[in-house]
């Protein structure tokens, strides 16, 4: 394609190549972006499935989930309307952890993400597992808030944003891909940030 | 669930600038002549990407406001402080101008013409409304269509004029403002008793602003009896 005229863009930074291409850095803001209202969820009444085609479906509670053993992401996130934030701490518990708990079947090759308002999305399981995902109550040490999809959200931090669905509470693991909210609304399967995935379509 | 369009695997086109139009320094209006296009609806955006001679690439989603029958596709650009893209359009771009753009995108905060809806606009939220509302007139549903629009002055809110000849419902809440039985609004943000009749029937919702608007709508639409499983948000901007 061609420049555009009279356009220079920002100054680059060292940082550049942390960007996925198309994308800026936001720098300390988080903006915040949903398709529906946030949910105030009392944590006594979240609970955390995971079910399908896994060997033992199995139901956490608040305290239950916080009962398993920690884990930490440090690192970058990049949203599909353009913005990456750099650095960011989340704490939760990995799906490894989740899944070492209720077994894999053999069919099962990808996973289908519920929130609490109804939200969803769809992933290959191999983007949930060996390391690459979580289930977070906590950003920056504090407590996940609401328009950030607390008490607890998904975290998969290599693909575009939206795949981290806020209010999580169900992952269930399936033998077919099936779109999701935004996948269904024009938005791409995978979402991989560096292939700048980002609509349907793309490659 | 998704009674928007079909989808279509929108791929990057040229837009061709014929319409330059400043709004003071808040906002440009831009419209384009759009090779391949493809129709959009109501509530649907376009993704504009800008090139540096070295490669480098930004690129930001503008709402559409005009009718999906207008032969231009119009966009309305707030100029944000700072903003590496809308500064660009605002202060660089003139009719002649060749942009990228992808679209028409997103299926959800789309409005189809049979539902009986109600919209609530936060300042620049107010543009996918105003494709709504056009489109609503020419097909003259606009029975079905009720647009409440809030935003700290008059001039602070774009296509105000077409808004009133609507009948679109205004909220400013730093000036007062002078109603037709001869009293006047006082400067005040929307009262949930003033969405109550608005609300009266409407099957969905629609809500676009900044994150503190949208939160605040939520909850007076709470109040003014709307369902939130019937309310689809578009937010922008940062959170504190």
């Amino acid at each position: 394609m061609a420049v555009t005229r009279g356009f220079t863009g920002r100054p680059r930074r060292g940082d550049d190549d942390r960007l996925p291409p198309g994308q800026y850095d936001t720098g300390a803001s988080w903006p915040t972006l949903t398709a529906e209202l946030t949910p105030h969820l009392d944590v006594d009444d979240w609970t955390m499935t995971v079910d399908g085609l896994v060997d033992t479906p199995t139901t956490w509670d608040w305290r239950g989930v916080h009962a398993l053993p920690g884990s930490s992401y440090f690192g970058d996130i990049h949203c599909v309307t353009t913005w990456s934030k750099f650095d960011t701490t989340f704490t939760g518990v990995s799906v490894d952890a989740l899944l070492d708990i209720t077994g894999v079947t053999s069919e099962a090759t990808h996973v289908f993400a519920t929130s609490t308002t109804g939200y969803t999305t769809n992933l290959p399981l191999d983007d949930i597992t060996g390391g690459k995902a979580w289930i977070v109550w906590e950003a920056d040490g504090k407590p996940l808030t609401p328009e950030h999809g607390g008490p607890v959200r998904l975290l998969v931090p290599h693909l575009y944003f939206w795949k981290s669905a806020k209010w999580i509470t169900r992952l269930e693991l399936r033998d077919h891909d099936e779109q999701g909210f935004w996948e269904r609304n024009g938005y791409h399967d995978r979402g991989d940030p560096w292939l700048e995935q980002r609509y349907q379509g793309d490659a | 669930m998704t009674d928007g369009p079909e989808p279509v695997a929108s791929s990057w086109t040229t837009a061709a600038v014929r319409e330059v139009e400043h709004l003071g320094d808040d906002y440009v209006k831009l419209r384009l002549e759009v090779a391949d296009r493809h129709d959009h609806v109501p509530g649907q955006h376009y993704v504009v990407r800008l090139r540096a001679p070295d490669g480098y690439t930004a690129q930001r989603s503008y709402s559409i406001a005009s009718d999906p029958a207008d032969p231009l596709v119009e966009l309305m650009v707030e100029c944000l402080p700072r903003g590496e893209v809308s500064g660009f359009l605002h202060d660089v771009v003139e009719v002649g101008d060749e942009l990228e753009v992808r679209g028409p995108i997103g299926r959800w905060f789309v409005w189809g013409g049979t539902t009986p809806s109600l919209c609530v606009a936060g300042g620049s939220g107010v543009v996918p409304f105003v494709s709504m509302m056009r489109y609503a007139r020419r097909m003259g549903t606009e029975p079905l269509l009720r647009v409440v629009a809030a935003a700290q002055t008059r001039a602070r809110l774009p296509y105000i004029d077409e808004l009133e000849s609507y009948g679109a419902f205004v909220a400013l809440t730093r000036e007062n403002q002078p109603l037709a039985d001869g009293s006047e609004r006082v400067a005040a943000h929307i009262y949930p008793d003033e969405l109550v009749p608005l609300a009266d029937g409407i099957e969905r919702a629609y809500v676009c602003g900044s994150v503190g608007f949208v939160s605040f709508v939520g909850r007076i639409l709470g109040e003014a009896g709307v369902r939130s499983d019937t309310v689809r948000v578009e937010q922008f901007g940062p959170t504190g």
